[in-house]
């Protein structure tokens, strides 16, 4: 399993270390080591219950851990308030069901991390956010609720918001799963767009499409694992480990 | 293969009037609601003329008319006219009943002007300005000092001892019930302990017991020679009672918040207070609105309870004005009077709460 470096990737922004996590009794997490390089852009996949979206929520600390370590951007995560709160100022998270603020309009949604979180002008936030959402494609939607939107609208809104803090980090939870089979297109096609611009990018989702065109590298886990991580190429032809050949091929004959 | 062309769009078939079709869907849909409908209809016969003869066909309009000239067929509706100042101010000194009407009308101006600057950016301000300037500017312009002449609040009375007592214990029970409600699901420990025991016992509790408990229990506290004014005690009961209230409605309003919500909030990076006060509150309140209107109609209807404790509200005007030897026996007209009064704020009350929730129901559907 090589875990080559590109030229464009240079360091670690994201090192999980020995990472155990129990609901209860149930293991989780099992021993995940994981580095992300500056830039890099990493795909999760695996059947459901495997512990992919619960490893990337890890890394914003919305699931605490028991056991081992995770660094991000050289902050380490702890039941430290401030630091935690640090980290999620540089890291943003995508969700599968949108999770948009449904008593705000659209552009108050994009700027309140903006002037709450990182205390810009409402005008600059403003400015910012229109800027986003005209990148997404929405920009005539800034002033609707969120339920007056399409779920690919609401989700590319929910993109934007993301992105209206500048964050190095892009955390994307299964971001096409709720949405109706003619509007997945819209959203990935953001999300190669954002590939492509050198953001560092965990995406958790069943679009291998979308993995085969921008992931720097493919992680398959199962029962709280990580199985087998490989690039694109070698990961979907000559995948090595039974429970991966199984899982590409029930999801690729579909 | 088939291909089949677009249909057109028509409309419903017609073959009876909305009405017909209302009374047949409402009233006589089966055969035990067609026979609901003739006991009511047969009730409304008995009770609605007698109702109507005494108000209104065979009551005495005559507003100048006395006890005994007024008649004993129907209504004397001159008694309320006579009355009136009592039912609307108590006992509250003749001379000085600006002040009363002074305080009244500078919320009628507060609400106009905040209508008017709908759209202002400075209509938050204005309405925390309003709630925190105005209760002072009322207790001064009611009770007196700064030059005014003071009323003790026994001279207090009458409608507006009633909209005193339940403006007094929305406005005060409003923010501490909500804090209960937070309290509630905290995750530490003892707060959740202290609101939940706050919470069930005062739920456990009849409002009259908590009266008299505000009312004979509460001065033992206090060092012997303070003197504990009785309308201060019945509104700490009040408040007491309406925070336990008001925190399991709006506890209800924050379960109905979806844990996605509180995520995105915290991935925001948003702290505890810019969480809560942002994205939860905002949602929870607008989905208990209902419920809070709700709970604060009981209230208003519950502060007739303060007669218990020697305080004149509307209600225990009746009593004092029937008692009068020139009003013997005119307690009927006071209660109808009373009720109608109470009603229609009331009704206000609930009218304004759909209004609100059609309002807000456009921006917030989840």
């Amino acid at each position: 399993m090589s875990n080559t470096t590109d030229d464009r990737l240079c360091c670690d922004i994201i090192d999980i270390k020995g990472l155990n996590k129990w609901y209860g009794d149930f293991h989780a997490l099992k021993e995940i080591n994981l580095k992300v390089k500056e830039g890099e852009i990493i795909v999760v996949c695996g059947p459901s219950g495997s512990g992919k979206s619960t490893l990337i929520r890890c890394v914003n600390f919305l699931e605490k851990f028991q056991e081992g370590s995770i660094i991000v951007d050289g902050i380490e995560l702890s039941d430290d308030v401030k630091k935690i709160r640090q980290v999620r100022s540089e890291v943003s998270m995508v969700f599968q069901h949108f999770n948009l603020f449904p008593h705000l309009s659209v552009i108050d949604n994009l700027t309140l991390a903006p002037i709450w979180v990182h205390h810009e002008s409402k005008q600059e936030a403003r400015e910012k956010a229109l800027q986003l959402l005209d990148r997404v494609g929405i920009k005539d939607q800034a002033e609707k609720y969120p339920n007056q939107l399409s779920g690919g609208q609401q989700q590319r809104v929910a993109i934007a918001r993301a992105l209206c803090t500048s964050p190095k980090i892009m955390l994307f939870d299964e971001p096409t799963s709720a949405l109706d089979p003619e509007m997945i297109s819209e959203v990935l096609d953001v999300m190669v767009e954002l590939a492509k611009e050198g953001i560092t990018m965990i995406c958790v989702t069943h679009e291998m499409g979308f993995a085969k065109k921008v992931a720097d590298r493919i992680i398959f886990m199962d029962e709280g694992q990580i199985i087998e991580e490989n690039k694109p190429d070698s990961f979907f032809n000559s995948p090595e480990s039974d429970r991966l050949k199984l899982f590409l091929d029930q999801i690729l004959s579909q | 293969m088939a291909i089949y062309s677009l249909k057109e769009t028509k409309q419903p078939p017609q073959s009876q009037t909305k009405a017909v079709l209302w009374l047949k869907d409402n009233l006589f849909s089966s055969s035990s609601n067609i026979a609901l409908t003739f006991v009511a209809l047969y009730l409304i016969y008995l009770l609605l003329p007698p109702i109507l003869n005494w108000t209104i066909f065979d009551a005495n309009f005559d507003l100048t008319a006395d006890n005994e000239s007024c008649g004993r067929e129907g209504a004397c509706w001159s008694f309320i006219n006579a009355n009136l100042k009592m039912f609307i101010y108590g006992f509250y000194p003749q001379e000085e009943l600006w002040r009363v009407n002074t305080m009244f009308g500078i919320i009628v101006a507060l609400v106009a002007f905040g209508s008017f600057i709908k759209k202002s950016q400075y209509r938050a301000h204005y309405i925390i300005g309003s709630f925190l300037i105005y209760p002072v500017v009322a207790f001064v312009l009611l009770y007196g000092g700064l030059g005014l002449e003071i009323v003790e609040t026994d001279k207090w009375g009458g409608l507006t001892l009633t909209i005193v007592v339940a403006a007094v214990g929305i406005v005060a029970s409003f923010p501490l019930g909500i804090l209960f409600a937070l309290g509630r699901q905290s995750k530490m420990r003892i707060v959740r302990f202290i609101s939940v025991v706050y919470i069930e016992f005062v739920r456990g509790v009849p409002l009259i017991t908590i009266l008299f408990m505000a009312s004979v229990v509460l001065p033992l506290f206090f060092s012997a020679g303070m003197d504990f004014d009785k309308l201060l005690r019945a509104l700490i009961g009040i408040t007491l009672f309406q925070t336990a209230y008001i925190a399991e409605v709006v506890r209800g309003g924050l379960q109905a918040i979806s844990k996605g919500q509180y995520e995105a909030a915290d991935a925001a990076g948003l702290s505890f207070m810019q969480k809560t006060v942002l994205i939860i509150l905002p949602q929870a309140l607008k989905v208990s609105i209902p419920n809070i209107v709700g709970s604060f109609i009981a209230l208003f209807k519950d502060t007739t309870l303060v007669l218990i404790i020697g305080l004149f509200d509307m209600l225990a005007i009746v009593g004092a004005a029937t008692s009068n030897s020139s009003w013997l026996g005119r307690e009927s007209e006071g209660y109808v009077f009373v009720a109608m009064v109470i009603w229609v704020i009331l009704y206000s009350m609930s009218r304004y709460s759909k209004k609100l929730e059609v309002k807000f129901s456009t921006e917030h559907k989840n």
